[in-house]
């Protein structure tokens, strides 16, 4: 059976000038598609969560370049382009008791999506189908704006 | 051979006399020879009878071992300004030999001894080889290099005056030191921990370490840990023990420790340690770091008072499990040079290592310290590095592990820390001499 999950690169960048540049470049360079992206800041350090189309050659070509990332299991939940969707979908993950660690989104044509982070990822596509939201597969995500 | 077990260890002790006495009885050794050896240095070296004068004091307001906080310090510089031997306190007649040192960072140092400094140091290190279970039966593979450099001729001098047999093959070569210390039957060996650790993996891939009679090994010159200790011992089946020394107070076996590890036994009728606080030259109290000094109190050819070693260490009086008495100081804390005073406080990188090594593989041990004042207040950053093994999606978890180094750090040096975490591999690898501390206070 095909995961539930999807597999999300997460690198950490220095505060220093140019360093997100580079660790872009690398990417664009070796033909690693930017499916979604979201960048926190700190006072002193980025954390930059990506899916791309293909995380595994991307995590080893940035461990070539001298960059650190890893690879984390998140869940892309599938909310249609009307209001209110997103807040029901959360409202279903509240009632389940399910703990978000973050979550960012990307949009792509008449599809859009959550992606989360939690420790209970197969609870959460369990309740999410049961209140008749889909998840995205991998290949699925990795392709969303081929 | 295997390792002897501490239970299973005959302590031999050279000179009880000397060496498990009172410290009474030794301090009033100490204070003879002080006094001899401040008058030598007043009538024959003007550099200390210049020295002593501007401080105002004379040979005689030198009465006992008590006294020598009135005398002058000598530092490194001293010893290059006067070079090569503007501080020998005998006539050239009576110098028998030279040593020095390579002179890594500028003019050699040379040192000459007249034939009582020879035997006293050969003494010394008569006494720590005795300490590391040897006698005259035995035979000491010496792979230090001979030459200007005192470890090498040091050993050999010792072995010498313990009546064993000195191998002297000298350094390198590993093919043939290997060959030699097999056809020979070697029974203890002696040079740089690291050299040991080097030539100890040569011969286990050689094969050759069940046919070997090594039962002990003398490593110095270097910083090493218990667990590099441990590794040799473990490799060659033998027991290791530290040695200290500096060519400027004779060379090897100022100190060495005995089978129990727990310090450095100093030589102390022969070199005289006080422990100070670098930033004051005071006393510290007894137990607590500081940088170690040595004054000279047998030296002929080149006594020495106060010589600043910029080591920093503790020392110990109480008598050691061995029975001796010999006071021992504690493994190095590191270098006065290395050191800053941030807000009040004495901080040695060193202990940063210590203290991330403490946490037990959470973080590398590979730090950057950066000194800052911020509205007239020392801020101490220390940059750590967010290894693979440890890095986490999740900003609160890489949170509370730069609260945690920040809190470890903290108890370790006393004063509140910045920790920020780096990319892997953006710090400097410790090959020599890192950089380990930026000080950008304009003070």
């Amino acid at each position: 059976m095909e995961n539930n999950t999807i597999k999300q690169l997460s690198i950490f960048i220095e505060n220093r000038e140019g360093r997100l540049d580079e660790v872009l470049h690398v990417l664009g360079e070796n033909d690693i598609n930017i499916v979604a992206l979201s960048l926190a800041d700190t006072e002193d350090y980025g954390m930059l969560r990506l899916i791309v189309s293909d995380p595994l050659k991307a995590k080893m070509i940035l461990k070539e370049a001298g960059i650190t990332s890893m690879v984390t299991d998140v869940v892309a939940i599938k909310v249609s382009h009307a209001t209110g969707s997103l807040s029901s979908a959360m409202h279903v993950i509240v009632e389940a008791g399910i703990n978000v660690e973050y979550m960012y989104c990307f949009a792509n044509g008449a599809e859009a999506s959550a992606i989360l982070k939690t420790d209970e990822p197969d609870k959460l596509v369990e309740v999410l189908g049961k209140s008749g939201f889909a998840v995205y597969k991998e290949l699925e995500a990795y392709n969303a704006n081929a | 051979m295997s390792k002897i077990e501490l239970k299973d260890w005959q302590e031999k002790i050279r000179t009880p006399e000397i060496e498990c006495i009172s410290r009474d009885e030794m301090a009033s050794i100490q204070s003879k020879r002080l006094v001899e050896v401040v008058n030598r240095v007043y009538d024959n070296v003007p550099f200390y009878h210049e020295k002593m004068k501007d401080l105002g004091v004379e040979p005689g307001d030198i009465k006992d071992i008590s006294d020598i906080n009135k005398l002058p310090f000598t530092t490194k510089e001293d010893i290059r300004n006067n070079y090569p031997f503007g501080l020998r306190a005998v006539p050239e007649e009576q110098v028998v030999r030279v040593q020095g040192t390579s002179g890594t960072t500028g003019k050699l140092t040379v040192i000459p001894y007249t034939q009582k400094d020879i035997d006293v140091w050969g003494e010394c290190l008569a006494r720590e080889l005795t300490m590391a279970g040897l006698t005259k039966e035995d035979r000491i593979h010496i792979c230090y290099g001979y030459g200007l450099f005192t470890g090498g001729m040091g050993l050999d001098i010792g072995v010498s005056k313990l009546g064993a047999t000195a191998i002297p093959m000298s350094s390198g070569n590993t093919k043939r030191q290997m060959m030699c210390m097999e056809d020979f039957g070697a029974t203890a060996f002696a040079c740089t921990p690291s050299y040991a650790l080097y030539l100890a993996e040569s011969l286990k891939e050689a094969g050759v370490i069940p046919r070997l009679k090594i039962k002990a090994g003398i490593h110095g010159a270097e910083p090493w840990t218990k667990a590099m200790r441990e590794k040799i011992e473990g490799i060659l089946g033998i027991n290791c023990f530290d040695i200290y020394g500096l060519c400027e107070i004779s060379g090897p076996g100022v100190a060495m420790d005995c089978i129990h590890h727990k310090g450095l036994h100093i030589q102390v009728d022969h070199f005289y340690p006080e422990i100070l606080d670098p930033g004051t030259g005071t006393a510290t109290k007894e137990g607590e770091y500081g940088e170690l000094v040595f004054t000279t109190l047998s030296k002929e050819a080149y006594p020495l008072l106060r010589y600043r070693t910029k080591d920093i260490t503790s020392i110990d009086y109480s008598r050691c499990d061995c029975g001796r008495t010999l006071p021992r100081i504690s493994t190095f804390k590191g270098r006065t040079d290395d050191m800053k005073v941030i807000r009040g406080v004495n901080v040695f990188p060193t202990q940063v290592e210590q203290a991330l090594v403490s946490m037990g593989g959470a973080v590398a041990p590979h730090y950057l310290l950066v000194v800052d004042r911020v509205n007239n207040l020392d801020v101490l950053t220390v940059m750590v590095e967010v290894d693979e093994s440890y890095f986490s999606d999740e900003i609160k978890k890489l949170d509370a592990l730069r609260d945690k180094v920040g809190k470890v750090l903290k108890q370790a040096l006393g004063i509140a820390v910045k920790v920020k975490l780096v990319e892997p591999k953006t710090i400097q690898r410790s090959e020599g001499k890192a950089t380990r501390v930026i000080d950008n206070r304009e003070i």
